[in-house]
């Protein structure tokens, strides 16, 4: 379908224009300083510079707590979208279920989303304090002694389970309006075959669900790997060794704390390559999901 | 539903309680440990049950703040976050639907340009382009403002995406309409096109209000005045004191305050916010 | 509320504008009851004449407060003083465009100076190797060990003797598990400081080439050449084991002190600036104070002990009157009235002599017995070259290194020996790195 349009030269310049200008002031110009700064060696105060070409890239893949980082960012992102999509497709099949109490059940199990990433840091902190913390206590009663402070296994399970907790919502809002996307005269003809709730659940729910699950598979990798900086600044600090330190993390570390301004700024510029191809992954499936 | 289980259904209602307990049970501890005295951490386990100081935790944090540990007054900071929420959003909205009319509604030279500029901010989180964005905002003397905490937040593809699309789905005929009518670019846009989003506007609203509440390292960096501090980012410089422990019952008292107005909003306008949600993430 | 609030901004927005005096900043990372002394000091200052108003402002940790200061330095935001930690010493100074040496500062403003007056325990850590001190010494503190009169009295040992050596504490703390009277001998803060570069220092045993990076930017670690420090780290995994010790988390160590108010742990060593903190929250039994444990089989030890804290930094790109305010500042933040009365309240050591005298002719120490602990631990022995502090650069990674070996030592994953080895190559990877930036 071809769309009318309007004949202006100037007009469109003029609508488009604080954005362009937000965009170019805030967004590219900083990229591309960041890119420069990949190339350069400085220090802290940036009195002294020295151009040093792919240096800080190679330092990077020649060191073994990068390519650890990398790994330890995928390991945190699948178990987190796992954990985080299983839960809320568990939950919004139970709902599916359900038929007074509906809204209830939905307003009880959307409000997480509105928490900060920071804030649901701060609270499973707390809650695995081990000094303070219920759930060590609670362990300890079940015989298991909980010490994210020196296992590394532990300190994973915890920045899963923070990072976890406020994607369930998302996750379960998303899968509810899928699920109510399927017509339920399929399920009815699927019942008239005589076929249970495990068969139709493999049968239909599934495979119509599919393209949703993928969306949100796309999604919960970017929210892992980006916004959840918080939960582990709050939780783990990226230890014990560097056992939870994702990405962005070491970026944050190596930059912030590190003071190491062109290795930040080259790990900045592998995570933006990162997100392209996420984004591009994304663009493709959104369109997949409109031709359905 | 397609026949009774009577079984299924109890399953149901018990996961969904479940899920329900486990989700609220970080947000009832914290409650409970806001309703108590320092002293209630020092050993042992935290209480399970709320205490008697309650009132007394949230008047001090509201009306006092503990300012040495970069916490100026919470009501204070709560009223940057909620102009930081409130700038935000209505920011997006507007410059968004604006550069979406002009992407949907007119042809010129660069457009594709344009539209790729704009959806190449996708690619861009503030985490990864930090440092220099900071020094721009420095250099522009904005650091220590409102101006500073909102505007390099504003930008967003997926805003200017949602109005694309929203847009797109107007019949053609309303546009021919209006031209027939001789109504101008203007007109179109405020007669009808502002109408026709009204909702998907309001939805928006919900999702970026929470997106501002809740932003975190960028109000941590460029704010160095108390005047300025937000509450979600206070809430960290709150719980690292150096050489000493943090004061868990002030520091659970900020926490939930910091939560109550995004999740107030998400509830009170809780089909907008669903709609939205789904909407601006396709 | 709306009152309360609308007062609330209303003193904050007064604060900020007091008068016409030239305006001062100093970024700071003193929370807590610190904070709240620290602007109180402040103020005093500010009420006692009009040309100059300081500004305190809290910028959360000491590395979050140093990185802020230079992402603004670089952005030209840069506040007048900053307040760095120890470790942050070495980027400092070599820093030269960017911070105003506090010895050229005081003669530049014709400030009376005299580096003299200051206890050299102290300064040593901030003075150049022709001797001029580059920056002004705030909240010095070093590790003492704290410890729990009542478990020691219920264990059978005397609650008057706390153990002098490792030998010692590791036996009483074994009575004190098997007695019951607590369930862990002892824990600690700060792994890297306390048990490790403390540690070297007590000892005398260098832990680094060129004078511990006095010397220069081309100084190599060698922590895995100490090798008391090796026996050390290997007797904490084993004690941390049986129980003898408690791990308290890197860094700082968060989770030692509640393991001490709690009485699960009968000793505990941190920073003398803990004090405070310990007196408040030991609620339910008497604390007693004892200098830091020594391995008697090391000769020459104990040496002294080395600080830790932080000192105040005045950064460059700022106007002439502004310099001759913050030099008149630190005038007064070193008189020995100011000094004396910081110092007793927090448990940082006093920077100067007139301020340890000032509290000696006051009888604060005999009337608040484990006050001068710290300071009896640093002036103990004249400093050596391996206990007058360290200088290297990137040293706040390096201390996140050492964090991480040690865990993966507890872990049980590395021997003491290989972990302090990795200590090494790693962290002269980062003083590499450090050298590289600088040059």
């Amino acid at each position: 379908m071809t769309r009318s349009t309007f004949n202006h030269r100037l007009l469109p310049w003029v609508l488009l224009a604080p954005q362009l200008a937000v965009t170019a002031v805030f967004f590219l110009w900083p990229a591309g300083q960041a890119f420069w700064q990949s190339f350069l060696r400085q220090d802290p105060f940036g009195l002294k510079t020295t151009f040093v070409g792919l240096g800080n890239y190679a330092a990077l893949l020649a060191d073994p707590y990068y390519r650890s980082a990398l790994w330890v960012t995928a390991e945190f992102s699948v178990a987190t979208a796992a954990l985080s999509l299983g839960t809320g497709l568990i939950l919004a099949l139970a709902l599916e279920r359900t038929l007074r109490m509906q809204r209830w059940y939905t307003t009880l199990l959307v409000w997480p989303y509105a928490v900060a990433p920071a804030i649901s840091g701060v609270l499973w902190w707390f809650l695995f304090n081990p000094s303070i913390g219920i759930l060590p206590w609670l362990l300890k009663g079940l015989g298991y002694h909980w010490d994210h402070g020196l296992k590394s296994g532990d300190a994973m399970v915890l920045v899963v389970i923070a990072a976890s907790w406020k994607q369930v919502s998302y996750n379960f809002l998303f899968f509810v309006a899928g699920l109510s996307a399927i017509p339920a005269s399929l399920y009815e003809a699927a019942a008239i075959d005589s076929a249970g709730p495990v068969r139709r659940f493999f049968t239909i729910t599934l495979p119509l669900l599919a393209p949703t699950g993928f969306f949100l598979v796309v999604v919960n990798l970017v929210y892992t790997m980006f916004d959840t900086f918080a939960v582990i600044d709050a939780t783990t600090k990226g230890g014990p060794g560097q056992s939870t330190t994702i990405l962005v993390y070491k970026v944050y570390q190596d930059g912030f704390v590190g003071l190491n301004l062109g290795s930040s700024a080259a790990q900045s510029v592998i995570l933006m390559g990162i997100v392209v191809l996420l984004t591009v992954i994304q663009f493709r499936v959104v369109e997949r999901k409109v031709e359905y | 539903m397609v026949e009774r289980r009577p079984f299924l259904t109890f399953l149901s209602h018990a996961v969904l309680i479940m899920g329900i307990l486990i989700v609220s049970l970080p947000v009832w501890l914290a409650l409970v440990a806001s309703t108590h005295g320092e002293t209630a951490f020092t050993g042992g386990t935290i209480p399970m049950l709320p205490g008697g100081e309650g009132w007394r935790n949230y008047s001090t944090m509201l009306g006092k703040g503990i300012s040495t540990s970069g916490a100026p007054p919470l009501a204070a900071m709560m009223l940057n976050s909620l102009i930081m929420a409130l700038g935000i959003a209505f920011g997006k909205i507007a410059i968004s639907i604006l550069s979406a009319f002009a992407i949907v509604y007119f042809r010129f030279p660069l457009r594709q340009l344009a539209f790729w500029t704009i959806f190449i901010t996708l690619m861009l989180p503030v985490e990864v382009r930090i440092l220099p964005t900071f020094k721009v905002v420095a250099d522009l003397g904005l650091l220590n403002s409102y101006a500073g905490l909102t505007i390099p937040l504003i930008a967003s593809a997926t805003a200017t995406f949602l109005f694309r699309q929203v847009f797109m789905t107007i019949p053609n005929e309303l546009m021919e309409a209006a031209r027939m009518d001789g109504a101008g670019p203007w007109r179109f846009f405020k007669d009808i096109l502002v109408p026709l989003s009204r909702t998907n506007m309001a939805a928006l609203f919900v999702i970026l209000f929470i997106y501002g509440w809740n932003q975190y390292i960028w109000p941590l960096l460029i704010t160095t005045d108390a005047r300025f501090y937000t509450i979600v980012a206070a809430i960290k410089r709150m719980a690292d004191v150096a050489d000493a422990l943090p004061q868990w019952n002030f520091v659970m008292a900020a926490v939930i305050l910091a939560m109550v107005p995004p999740v107030v909003v998400v509830i009170g306008m809780q089909r907008l916010f669903v709609k939205g949600l789904i909407e601006t993430e396709k | 509320m709306k009152l309360t609030f609308t007062a609330a901004v209303a003193a904050i927005f007064a604060a900020g504008a007091a008068s016409a005096a030239t305006e001062i900043t100093w970024w700071h990372a003193m929370g807590g009851e610190l904070g709240t002394k620290l602007e109180q000091i402040v103020a005093a200052y500010n009420a006692s004449q009009t040309e100059y108003h300081v500004t305190p402002v809290y910028k959360g940790s000491y590395a979050e407060t140093m990185t802020a200061a230079i992402a603004a330095f670089r952005a030209g935001q840069q506040p007048d003083i900053v307040q760095v930690f120890e470790v942050g010493t070495g980027t400092m100074m070599a820093a030269k465009g960017a911070v105003y040496p506090v010895y050229q500062l005081m003669k530049d403003a014709g400030e009376p100076f005299d580096p003299k007056a200051f206890l050299p325990a102290v300064v040593g850590y901030y003075t150049d190797t022709d001797g001029n001190m580059l920056s002004m010494p705030f909240n010095s503190s070093t590790p003492i060990l704290y410890y729990n009169k009542d478990v020691f009295k219920k264990a059978g040992l005397d609650p008057e003797a706390p153990p002098k050596t490792w030998a010692e504490l590791a036996a009483d703390s074994k009575k004190i598990i098997d007695s019951g009277a607590a369930k862990c001998g002892f824990t600690s803060g700060w792994i890297s400081w306390v048990q490790t570069e403390n540690f070297s220092a007590w000892h005398n045993q260098p832990i680094g080439t060129l004078q511990n990076g006095f010397g220069g930017l081309a100084t190599e670690l060698e922590f895995g050449k100490d090798a008391p420090l090796v026996k050390h780290w290997a007797d904490l995994a084993e004690w941390q084991k049986s129980g003898i010790f408690q791990y308290g988390g890197p860094g700082g160590g968060n989770d030692a002190p509640p393991k001490f108010y709690s009485q699960e742990c009968a000793i505990y060593m941190n920073s003398s600036a803990s004090l405070a903190g310990v007196v408040a929250n030991a609620k339910d039994f008497t604390v007693g104070y004892g200098m830091m444990p020594y391995d008697d089989s090391v000769k020459g030890a104990p040496q002294n002990s080395i600080i830790g804290g932080a000192t105040l930094w005045v950064l460059q790109g700022k106007s002439a009157a502004e310099y001759k305010g913050v030099a008149n500042f630190f005038t007064y933040l070193s008189s020995p009235a100011v000094q004396a009365d910081w110092h007793q309240f927090s448990g940082y050591l006093p920077i100067t002599q007139a301020a340890y005298d000032l509290g000696k002719s006051q009888g604060y120490y005999d009337k608040h017995p484990g006050t001068d602990v710290g300071i009896k631990e640093i002036t103990l022995n004249p400093p050596t070259e391996n206990s007058k502090g360290l200088r290297f650069g990137n040293y706040v990674q390096i201390r996140d290194v050492i964090d991480q070996e040690f865990q993966a030592l507890l872990a049980g994953s590395e021997t003491a020996q290989e972990a302090l080895d990795k200590v090494d190559t790693r962290g002269n990877q980062l003083l590499r790195d450090f050298e590289s930036a600088n040059k």
